[in-house]
């Protein structure tokens, strides 16, 4: 046992580090307290899972590059004898709906990102450092819009926008999705760490709470702000049930509504669909692959952060 | 801590005011910052709460303007409705046919993973990604791959020699279709957060058990596992709340057919339909409540249950 922090040891460098670590690490020092065996029986293992967990998307991949009448062989083909093509994405594409989709889930889910957290981040501070009458009892009335799953409130909620005209509207789409006080619970238990003695000076100094809030508490929580921004946007990029609601008209569909639309519409033409499913899934994964550490970061802290 | 111990006025010892308790630092006008996210909260949450819960005791439809008010006809009505029963039946077979590969799988995943063997990036992404991907994409590809005569699954039953399974069309296994897909697609999550949980166990732990010559086995049993108790406890209460909100994935998958025989509707979709299909708001707004109150109640006795098992 040495005293020294042992940083070649990723057990013992702090969670989901912050600088990159170089690449011959990623095969850290542990790995040599197993034997061969054991150690063949782990890749054995991992690679089993990987290959169950990519086989879908693989599959999907390969279906949207054949030709339409490949796709549906008895028994299957991997490769078509006729090779690979883009007319599925070709056709995809030129319909048009996809890429108003795109755009469509673009702008929500951005949206609802930049609000959610500039709503969430200064209730937060509000809750954290500042003191004003009915604060806790307001703070209790937050926390329990935990427990409320946006899946009961479909009905109400759906008569509430049909009565303010906004059914099939943006806003219609946007609004509902800005409250999610788990974000508001995370990012006030960040606040309550942030030490008190740069706000007490900066207060000495005649600054006052939203400068404090700007110019002190949001610069010192930008990774905080930056995992639930992630956590959020996901959320609203994917989410479906809502959109699916509150939206009739092709034109302002989210990709995941408009992507059932795709169902019906294709039908049988199998790559099509896969086209359509791959186009729609793909922005979310390459953005993982560029900044998978951020992402992991993010959703493991905010992901517990709710209980 | 109180304002009482502290010397001068204006000034708290450190640390003390971040318990959220009367301190003395804190700074004016917070109502206003508290204010915006309060304004949403109570018109797109607590509203539509109240909303709802009024809407039960009328007979409501969206096909009619006048409505009547009904009392707990509503409510008395659900639970003669054989419907509400069954439909509430899948979704609690789903969570428990989910929740139970959802931690295993997620946790033997982590276990593995953190063994530190190279490669870290692609076993993290080929984990995680599919939890990145739209629900429509996932079930469009599921779809495709449970599909009876061309789908991947089949193709891969008959190259072993085996029959070929109704994934899509047997009301015995239209549910655990389901089940694989949800599996696949948000295992990533409950990974992240076990990986995570096991980076916090401290190295020195492992350290001493291999001096004392603890196996690899020995390790897992005697250090790890017992140290993922209070994760474990967290995973499952989520995936539970999470399991029973089933909804998205059920109905695109099924195109809204409710599964083989109905064997796929769950509770949250016959709520949709008797809302959105038959226009009747009120009934749909009492099994609404009904559910939530169940959902609740489920969340209570998980917090009991977890917090003795803690002591």
């Amino acid at each position: 046992m040495t005293t020294a922090p042992d940083t070649a040891n990723p057990a013992t460098t702090p969670l989901l580090p912050r600088a990159r670590r170089p690449r011959s690490d990623d095969g850290p020092a542990d790995v040599r307290r197993y034997t061969p065996l054991a150690r063949a029986g782990i890749i054995t293992a991992l690679l089993v899972v990987a290959v169950l967990w990519l086989a879908p998307l693989i599959w999907a991949l390969l279906t949207s590059l054949k030709q339409e009448a490949d796709t549906t062989t008895v028994p299957i083909e991997v490769i078509p004898d006729r090779g690979f093509t883009l007319q599925a994405y070709a056709s995809v594409l030129a319909d048009g709906n996809l890429v108003t989709w795109f755009v469509n889930s673009t702008v929500v889910a951005l949206v609802v990102t930049v609000l959610t957290v500039a709503l969430s981040a200064a209730a937060a501070y509000g809750f954290s450092r500042t003191r004003f009458r009915g604060r806790n009892a307001l703070f209790a009335l937050t926390i329990a819009g935990i427990m409320v799953p946006p899946q009961i409130l479909i009905v109400p909620l759906y008569r509430q926008m049909l009565a303010m005209g906004l059914a099939d509207t943006y806003a219609g789409i946007i609004l509902p999705q800005l409250v999610l006080p788990a974000m508001v619970f995370i990012l006030k238990k960040f606040f309550d760490g942030i030490p008190h003695e740069l706000e007490e000076a900066a207060r000495v100094d005649g600054a006052g709470s939203l400068r404090i809030f700007l110019q002190i508490v949001l610069p010192l929580s930008r990774s905080i702000l930056a995992a639930v921004s992630i956590f959020v946007f996901i959320h609203a990029w994917n989410n479906f049930l809502w959109p699916f609601i509150i939206t009739s008209d092709p034109g302002l569909m989210t990709l995941p509504v408009g992507l059932v639309q795709v169902q019906s519409a294709f039908g049988v033409r199998y790559a099509q669909v896969m086209a359509s499913a791959i186009l729609a899934g793909l922005p979310l994964i390459v953005v993982f692959m560029l900044f998978q550490r951020q992402i992991i970061r993010g959703v493991a802290t905010t992901g517990l952060g709710g209980t | 801590m109180t304002a009482g111990t502290v010397a001068a006025p204006g000034r708290v010892a450190p640390g003390t005011a971040a318990r959220g308790g009367r301190s003395l630092v804190g700074g004016r006008g917070g109502i206003w910052f508290v204010l915006p996210f309060l304004l949403v909260y109570a018109a797109f949450v607590l509203w539509p709460l109240v909303y709802g819960l009024s809407l039960s005791f009328f007979d409501t439809s969206l096909v009619r303007s006048e409505s009547q008010f009904v009392g707990l006809a509503n409510y008395a009505r659900l639970f003669s409705d054989p419907e509400v029963w069954r439909t509430l039946g899948v979704t609690v077979l789903f969570t428990i046919g989910s929740t139970i590969p959802l931690v295993a799988v997620a946790l033997v995943m982590a276990l593995l993973v953190q063994t530190g063997v190279r490669g870290q990036w692609f076993w993290r992404f080929a984990y995680f990604a599919p939890f990145l991907l739209p629900v429509a994409t996932v079930a469009l590809i599921w779809q495709w791959l449970f599909s009876g005569d061309y789908g991947l699954l089949n193709g891969v039953l008959s190259g072993l020699g085996l029959p070929a399974v109704g994934w899509l069309t047997e009301p015995d296994i239209g549910l655990w279709s389901v089940v694989i897909l949800t599996v696949w697609w948000t295992v990533g999550f409950n990974f992240l957060l076990y990986l995570a949980a096991l980076q916090a166990i401290p190295a020195q732990l492992y350290e001493a058990a291999e001096i004392d010559g603890a196996g690899g086995w020995r390790r897992l049993f005697s250090i790890t596992l017992p140290l993922l108790n209070r994760t474990t406890g967290l995973v499952v209460v989520l995936q539970v709340l999470a399991s029973l909100k089933l909804f998205d994935q059920a109905y695109i998958l099924y195109q809204a057919n409710g599964g083989p025989g109905g064997s796929a509707t769950p509770i949250l979709q016959y709520v949709y339909e008797t809302g959105f299909v038959d226009y009747r708001l009120g009934y749909a707004s009492a099994i609404s409540y009904m559910f939530f109150v169940l959902i609740i109640l489920i969340a209570l006795v998980q917090a009991r249950l977890s917090r003795r098992s803690e002591l």
